[in-house]
């Protein structure tokens, strides 16, 4: 038999050492929550596009957010830093408590909540600069004070595994780069601000196997010092990845025939993919719909 | 009519299945007439375009010298030149620009960055950009005449005054073309700067604005070069005039091109003509290289995101 490929047999190993990394052992119930979603509507206009969402983040866990197209799980990532405040007419009803303070409160900066709770999105999106300045930007724009940039942007490129491929050509354009090195720019981008949490909106549907690979490694690495909380369709995706899993769907309201996006059931990953409690998720999970 | 498959056919099974009688439908009398109506139009358009070109280039070579740049307007042809005009053209498009690129592009942003949509004022300063552009140019005029009396100036006809017309009357193309490019910067971009902490006012300083810049530069100059032709306003006030020195500030008196052309063409002498051939030639070539470095930045930084 030949020998397969060596970046198919890299692939493999990864993944193998992935599914040992993600079945860590993780408490039932999140010992130290970051953020608690408390019963939490989100509105476009007049419509309720996600109803009645409670979840406790976990510190330094991965959570995965899976479930349908047009559940409202990217909803509900987007409420999590403030980012929905930037589309007109979204609003969120109920609190979203970040270390018990709830940042939806008056007075509150969206501003402060988004450097701390960053956000890393579906496709790559680097600015058109060169890929030192990519990293500097965030230092930059929120004033942080940094004893040397050079050192904090090798730190950020390091965290990120990027930094052996580029530390040569940081004053090039970060258009030249891959779509998975993009990504993982997109990632040190985040990092270089020191956020506590990561937001990911389905960060490798843009990319391929290998590359998305090399995420969810770099995801895993990340977790000791970053809270991650992930939206991705892909549920090997979350089983590899994820130390707890919540599944959202949408539901057709009796009464109005208005679709609302829902949160179903929310679990250590082990336990949603080898026996949820509700039959929507055994179905979803074993494919017969969504 | 079922469709034709080769297992169905049997026998038949390699019969050619696309007709081969080699007659396009592309090829009708109609269509044909089509295209020859379209190509007949273009060469109209051409045509004019090139024979006006030739004709005046060929008029005006005689007089497209050295004294054209250096002389001042004369009574006596052979000495005349129009260095005031060039030097006023100068001065007034630059003014313009000073005027207007800032306010221009500072209208565009707020209207694509931070203005509400939902309030009705935006929407009518909206809609009447566009009709801004299509006001007559020597309604400017008299706005910039106006305006001028309004604040008790009594010599209407220097730079300041001139170049507040045409930035006027350029405003609505440099308002549209900023819009544009910055509506072209993808939503994506400013989400990655917001997302890590920047305020939307840093984000458009550093992020939208910077990558609209090929844009903006494009529909700015266009927009320039469009006021380095224009006529008009400046006659309206009183830009017709006989000057024999250099224009030298904002408070300057002025003549500019267009203007020394006009009133050459007004002359009797034919010499006037020629000259006035001369110095269409010359901003006809400055226009065009305007807009060929607006055409070169367009493509040369045209970004595909």
């Amino acid at each position: 038999m030949p020998e397969p490929m060596p970046q198919v047999r890299d692939a493999i190993e990864i993944e193998l050492e992935h599914h040992q990394q993600a079945t860590r052992d993780v408490p039932d119930r999140p010992e130290r929550a970051v953020l608690e979603v408390d019963n939490v509507n989100v509105y476009y206009g007049d419509y309720l596009a996600v109803r009645n969402v409670s979840v406790d983040f976990g510190h330094n866990e991965i959570t995965a957010l899976i479930g349908p197209s047009g559940c409202g799980k990217s909803t509900i990532l987007r409420s999590l830093n403030r980012m929905n405040d930037l589309i007109v007419g979204a609003r969120v009803e109920g609190p979203i408590r970040y270390w018990g303070q709830d940042m939806y409160a008056p007075g509150i900066d969206p501003i402060e909540v988004r450097r701390r709770i960053g956000m890393v999105f579906q496709k790559p999106n680097p600015f058109p600069k060169s890929i030192y300045d990519n990293i500097a930007y965030g230092p930059r724009v929120t004033g942080m004070s940094v004893a040397s940039m050079d050192d904090h942007v090798e730190q950020a490129l390091t965290k990120a595994a990027l930094w052996d491929e580029v530390k040569d050509k940081l004053k090039q354009s970060a258009y030249g780069l891959s779509g998975g090195q993009q990504q993982r720019l997109c990632i040190a981008r985040t990092i270089a601000v020191q956020p506590d949490v990561i937001l990911m909106d389905e960060p490798c549907a843009s990319l391929d196997p290998i590359a998305t690979l090399r995420i969810e490694e770099l995801m895993a690495e990340l977790r000791d010092q970053y809270t991650i909380i992930i939206v991705t369709h892909n549920m090997q995706q979350a089983a590899r990845v994820a130390d707890r899993t919540a599944f959202f769907t949408a539901a057709i309201d009796p009464d109005t025939g208005e679709r609302h996006g829902e949160l179903v059931e929310y679990d250590k990953t082990t336990k949603i993919f080898e026996s949820p409690a509700d039959s929507r998720t055994e179905g979803y999970i074993s494919g017969r719909f969504g | 009519m079922s469709l034709y498959t080769p297992a169905a056919s049997g026998a038949d099974a390699r019969r050619a299945v696309l007709s081969t009688s080699g007659r396009s439908k592309e090829q009708t009398p109609q269509s044909v007439l089509f295209i020859v109506l379209l190509w007949l139009s273009l060469l109209i358009g051409f045509v004019t375009l090139a024979v006006l070109l030739v004709d005046t280039f060929a008029d005006g070579l005689s007089r497209l010298d050295g004294r054209l740049f250096t002389g001042y307007p004369s009574s006596r042809a052979e000495e005349a030149g129009a260095r005031p005009a060039i030097l006023g053209s100068l001065w007034v498009v630059g003014t313009t620009a000073v005027l207007a690129v800032p306010l221009g592009v500072a209208a565009a942003v707020h209207l694509e960055e931070f203005a509400d949509r939902k309030r009705w004022w935006n929407r009518l300063v909206e809609i009447n950009i566009s009709n801004l552009s299509a006001v007559p140019a020597i309604i400017y005029g008299m706005l910039a005449l106006g305006a001028l009396a309004l604040i008790g100036v009594q010599q209407k006809n220097i730079v300041i005054g001139g170049a507040i017309a045409l930035a006027m009357l350029i405003l609505p193309v440099i308002i549209i073309s900023t819009r544009e490019a910055v509506r072209a910067v993808p939503r994506e971009l400013r989400d990655g700067s917001l997302a890590i902490g920047a305020t939307p006012l840093q984000t458009t300083w550093r992020i939208t604005l910077p990558a609209a810049l090929p844009g903006i530069a494009t529909g700015t100059i266009l927009g320039l070069s469009r006021a380095l032709g224009e006529a008009a306003p400046l006659l309206l006030l009183g830009g017709l005039v006989f000057l024999r020195f250099d224009p030298n500030g904002m408070l300057s008196q002025f003549t500019t091109m267009p203007i020394q052309i006009f009133s050459w063409t007004a002359q009797p002498q034919a010499e006037f003509h020629t000259l006035a051939a001369g110095a269409s030639m010359l901003l006809m070539a400055l226009v065009l290289l305007m807009n060929g470095a607006a055409i070169y930045i367009r493509n040369r930084y045209q970004k595909r995101w």
